[in-house]
């Protein structure tokens, strides 16, 4: 009796101590960690195309083909977008009715602060992105809100892009656990495969980029939102942040959900911050 | 001996039910039926544009009178919102494979 139960005790003591030394790893797994998931993002890139220039990153998938980039050069020239940089600089500059201008709305004037977008507000407890701030500035200031996926917010987004270019991305984390937790519905909205196609953002952008999905060459991930507002071809217009996700989860046969929704905030965030120190392209013309 | 199969296949044929046409009360069941799953899926925030399609497709039918047709897309509609139902809760855990790390 006395050698099995010295035999009981040692198993359930050996038991213990390995439940014991594993399971710090596993709280360790689930900490948000936004700093190591950042280095992990863009080192995945980094290793995935060894021949990228890490400021390139930014200009998608010109940044995969060089033929495709040769031909974006020479569109550069003239760019498709610039319709939109003028009418956004005259928006930019027109006084509401009430006399007061986009300028008294943000820090610096507006100019040259794409980079520090989206940020964590801390007395809302919620994501802000460039796009929500611009229509609470309007709202504030008696005008009617702008459509998050039409050209007057692409307009005004992307003359401000265009005063920050080269800037590299500069989104803080602050300590605090909504920010946190916002980073991490970020990325769990990135991860998670939805509509009928099955798909998630990480299916093109991570798994995919460089390859063709159907005429298209998919970009990466990392510095994907550097380039907003873009022009595509493929909308014969300028797109929006907003318009992107919207369009992605269609694409997927997803019903999106409304833009400037928590999630396509906190994906926003999410994406952003794992791009901080890559500048600021915007805005950017895609097929 | 050799003709009593395909006599008894012909007489049980012959005495089997008719398939029989949908009415407006089977319609409106199997669309309640979708359209519970397809607000389930929704309350989710993971509802399909297909489940929606089916949907609009039966309610279409049905107003045409063609209620076979509309129980068909209505039993579709409910499968699709069953299946993003299934994908919701299993990517509450899954999406994490997918994470770089």
């Amino acid at each position: 009796m006395k050698p099995r139960s010295a035999l009981l005790l040692g198993s359930l003591s050996a038991a213990l101590v390995a439940f014991a030394l594993t399971s710090p790893r596993v709280v360790a797994a689930d900490k948000v960690d936004p700093v190591a998931d950042a280095k992990a993002f863009r080192n995945f890139f980094f290793q995935k195309f060894p021949d990228v220039k890490h400021e390139d990153f930014v200009n998608g998938p010109y940044s995969m083909n060089a033929d495709m980039k040769r031909q974006w050069q020479e569109k550069e020239e003239f760019p498709p977008y610039e319709f939109a940089l003028d009418a956004g600089k005259e928006m930019f500059a027109t006084p509401f009715k009430n006399g007061k201008t986009y300028a008294d709305c943000f820090p610096n004037g507006g100019i040259g602060i794409r980079q520090n977008y989206p940020y964590f507000d801390e007395k809302e407890g919620k994501v802000v992105t460039l796009e929500l701030a611009l229509n609470r500035c309007r709202e504030a200031n008696g005008e009617a809100p702008y459509s998050y996926v039409k050209d007057e917010m692409a307009s005004l987004t992307a003359y401000m892009a265009f005063t920050s270019r080269g800037k590299p991305m500069d989104i803080r984390i602050p300590d605090d656990p909504r920010a946190l937790a916002a980073f991490e519905n970020g990325k769990r909205y990135f991860y998670t495969r939805r509509g009928q196609l099955n798909f998630s953002c990480a299916s093109c952008h991570v798994q995919s980029p460089g390859e063709r999905i159907r005429a298209e060459i998919l970009a990466p991930a990392l510095g994907i939102l550097n380039a907003m507002p873009i022009y595509r071809s493929e909308w014969s217009g300028m797109g929006t942040t907003s318009r992107r996700f919207v369009t992605c989860n269609s694409q997927t046969r997803a019903v999106p959900l409304e833009p400037q929704a928590d999630e396509y905030r906190d994906v926003e965030y999410f994406l952003s911050y794992v791009a901080n120190g890559l500048p600021i392209s915007g805005p950017g013309a895609r097929p | 001996m050799k003709l009593s199969l395909p006599l008894a296949m012909l007489l049980a044929l012959s005495f089997a039910p008719a398939a029989r046409a949908a009415n407006e009360a089977d319609y409106k069941a199997a669309y309640a039926a979708a359209e519970a799953a397809s607000k389930e899926a929704a309350g989710m925030r993971n509802q399909w544009t297909v489940t929606i399609s089916a949907l609009a497709a039966a309610r279409k039918a049905a107003d045409g009178g063609d209620f076979d047709r509309a129980v068909a897309a209505s039993k579709e509609a409910e499968a699709l919102a069953k299946a993003s139902i299934v994908q919701a809760n299993s990517e509450k855990e899954a999406w994490k494979a997918m994470e770089i790390r």
